[in-house]
């Protein structure tokens, strides 16, 4: 149940498991953003579900082609900022008024007016740091290790290749169907990538 | 539409965009990671090497003159009594004020879908870090006692103290430090997926490594550029507000005092435009040079530097203004003491830096209203140097003028700089340009991913219409108009 879970939710972040014989799945490259695009639709129709396309920058409408939901990176930045609203107005209050209480020209040992820019500060670094953690664990990154690297022509993904990926661990997956059906729908190249690594 | 009004009706659409192409000449996506990742690989070029010592030696400078001035104290600099704030204080607003528009490229026109930002935000934003890290370095001297320095943030500590949150320089020292690691974060997230190209194309182990380290296993996966691109636009929106708030917080070190000439409610978005004069002219400085020397004259085009130029025409207008709104505003207010400040500076004993001033921030940019002198790379890269002189010389009249004479006639000094005052200034330009280069060196110095996903190219439905090969509706191409 629990491993289910983890399994799925890995999935998400494009983490895939490997099966027994090592398979870890198809990867298939196309020639432009445009027959990705399609190739992605067509993967969705047919039932796909762990699968994920890869490329060089982000392709517009690559979200609903593949039937993904909106990112919950601004629930994180949410609490994030919430975070940092609390600590500012805490911190100037109980070092200000509690701990170290100094008379300043008889002004409030604590008020929000001058505490505004310290608070807004606060705000802003406790968000962004949000945001950018919250992407990192959404995305399960930093990720060393990953058997899409062993493919010699996967690395023009960061250059000018698009490639579509779809997991072995899909409960469609079966290996012959998958390469015929990516052959299909135009891919012009094919590899199957196996995990090498010793660990389970 | 009949088919003889076609060309007129194309003629008026392009105009209304006014756009130039993003990319001039025929690029494709490998031909700009070959141009971008190119220069990071090759070996070093002797020109490269030349700047780096350069930059080196004014670093050396800078170094050395703080170690003289930890030794003996802050009497090695100009400050006497009246004027206890000096060029370690103008240095650090006008260093910050070269940051702004690193940010404002990165963020505000991103947020404002402004896809010219593309060609240039990466090197802005490491402008803006660099210069940020020059501004900080001022600050930490400045205090007196360096030893203490680190009171001013709120570490727990056996004295028992907490530093004063009523104080406008300790809201500075969270604005700036917030701003340094808000910029910090922005830039390296805007770069994994370029140092990822970097990692992909590496051949030596030790470069892979290391690239594969801050690249972070990125794969250009669907899945990660939607949360990616969900967390860019909300840095981008953090760093909106942010980078306003810094130089008004910067302003209120003056703005909150009772000294006449400072305690003035225009300082906060007068600030905040010369900030964005300021910086834009240094973008273009860098920038007109860098694009000659690293032939990327297709990717940052003139047209790129024209819209900088526009900006710094606006921001220098309005910073003019303000000027000038400052000045009326003294006579208006009827104090005498703000009046006298405001006299005194146009006439007084710093009537010299008050008119390098105004000639240079007010005047000068004015220039930029003739279209030839916009797109013309010897009169820009001049401009945007009398700017930065201007600039500076703002924040040294605003700093100094207002002090040297105040309330007490018998307390009336004149101040000026030291020998060590005026190499700590150069040697923070050898501290900036030093890790300019370096960064011009090993990192990707244009955002590649984000070139190539502002290309027509880049869009999935460019490929729909497979007639004309060219999508409907994407501003940047002329012929696809429909009928």
């Amino acid at each position: 149940m629990i491993k289910e879970i983890t399994t799925q939710v890995k999935s998400t972040m494009s983490i895939f498991e490997a099966r027994k014989d090592r398979l870890y799945g198809v990867l298939a490259e196309f020639s432009d953003p445009g027959d990705l695009y399609h190739a992605a639709e067509k993967v969705r129709d047919e039932g796909y579900r762990h699968f994920d396309v890869h490329s060089p920058f982000p392709i517009h409408g690559m979200d609903k082609a593949m039937g993904l939901g909106n990112s919950k990176v601004g629930y994180i930045t949410l609490i994030g900022g919430l975070t940092g609203l609390a600590t500012g107005i805490l911190l100037q209050w109980w070092t200000g008024a509690v701990d170290y209480p100094l008379n300043i020209s008889g002004k409030p040992f604590f008020a929000f007016e001058p505490s505004i820019p310290v608070i807004f500060e606060l705000t802003i670094l406790f968000a962004a740091l949000g945001a950018v953690a919250g992407m990192f664990a959404l995305n399960g990154l930093p990720r060393p290790y990953n058997p899409l690297f062993y493919s010699e022509k996967f690395h023009s993904v960061t250059d000018d290749g698009f490639f579509l990926h779809i997991a072995a661990s899909d409960k469609k997956f079966e290996i012959i169907r998958t390469v015929e059906f990516l052959e299909g729908i135009g891919a012009s190249y094919i590899e199957k990538i196996v995990d090498k690594s010793s660990e389970d | 539409m009949s088919t003889t009004n076609t060309g007129d009706a194309r003629e008026l659409a392009v105009d209304f965009h006014g756009d130039e192409p993003l990319i001039s000449g025929d690029m494709s996506f490998h031909d700009i990671t070959e141009l971008v990742s190119g220069h990071t690989e090759k070996r070093t070029p002797l020109g490269w090497l030349a700047a780096f010592a350069v930059a080196n030696i004014g670093l050396l400078i800078l170094v050395t003159s703080i170690a003289y001035l930890f030794w003996n104290g802050t009497g090695v600099w100009g400050l006497n009594n009246p004027v206890g704030w000096g060029f370690a204080i103008v240095n650090f607003v006008f260093w910050v004020g070269i940051g702004h528009a690193g940010t404002l490229i990165s963020a505000i026109l991103f947020l404002f879908r402004q896809q010219w930002r593309t060609a240039i935000n990466r090197s802005a934003e490491a402008m803006t870090i660099f210069a940020v890290i020059c501004a900080l370095v001022f600050p930490g001297i400045h205090v007196g006692r360096v030893w203490a320095a680190y009171w001013m943030l709120p570490i727990p500590n056996q004295m028992e103290m907490w530093p004063q949150f009523k104080s406008p320089l300790l809201w500075d020292v969270f604005a700036v430090s917030v701003y340094f690691t808000v910029s910090l974060v922005f830039w390296y997230v805007g770069m994994i997926p370029d140092l990822a190209t970097l990692r992909d194309r590496a051949t030596k182990g030790l470069r892979q490594k290391v690239l594969g380290f801050f690249s972070m296993g990125w794969t250009g996966a669907n899945r990660h550029w939607r949360n990616y691109e969900k967390a860019y636009l909300l840095l981008a929106a953090l760093a909106t507000p942010l980078v306003l708030s810094v130089h008004s917080v910067v302003s209120f070190d003056f703005a909150v005092s009772v000294v006449p000439g400072w305690h003035t409610t225009i300082f906060p978005p007068y600030f905040v435009a010369g900030a964005i004069f300021s910086g834009f002219a240094m973008v273009v400085t860098l920038l007109v040079i860098a694009r000659r020397i690293y032939k990327i004259e297709n990717i940052i085009t003139i047209g790129h530097l024209e819209k900088m130029n526009i900006i710094i025409l606006l921001t220098g207008t309005m910073v003019g203004f303000a000027y000038i709104t400052e000045f009326f505003m003294a006579w208006y207010s009827g104090v005498e003491y703000e009046q006298y400040a405001f006299l005194n500076r146009a006439t007084g004993p710093y009537a010299w830096a008050y008119w390098t001033m105004m000639s240079c921030n007010l005047l000068f940019p004015q220039f930029f209203w003739i279209k030839k002198l916009r797109r013309s790379i010897p009169f820009m890269f001049v401009a945007s140097i009398i700017v930065n002189i201007g600039m500076w010389f703002e924040r040294f009249v605003i700093t100094v003028t207002s002090l040297h004479r105040d309330y007490l006639p018998s307390s009336w000094d004149y101040y000026s700089p030291t020998i060590i005052d005026v190499l700590t200034l150069i040697g923070s330009f050898g501290l900036f340009f030093t890790l300019f280069l370096l960064f011009l060196r090993f990192l990707p110095m244009v955002a590649m991913a984000e070139i190539k996903a502002v290309k027509p190219e880049a869009d999935p439905h460019f490929y729909d219409h497979s007639g004309d090969g060219q999508a409907s509706g994407t501003p940047s191409l002329t012929s696809s108009h429909s009928e």
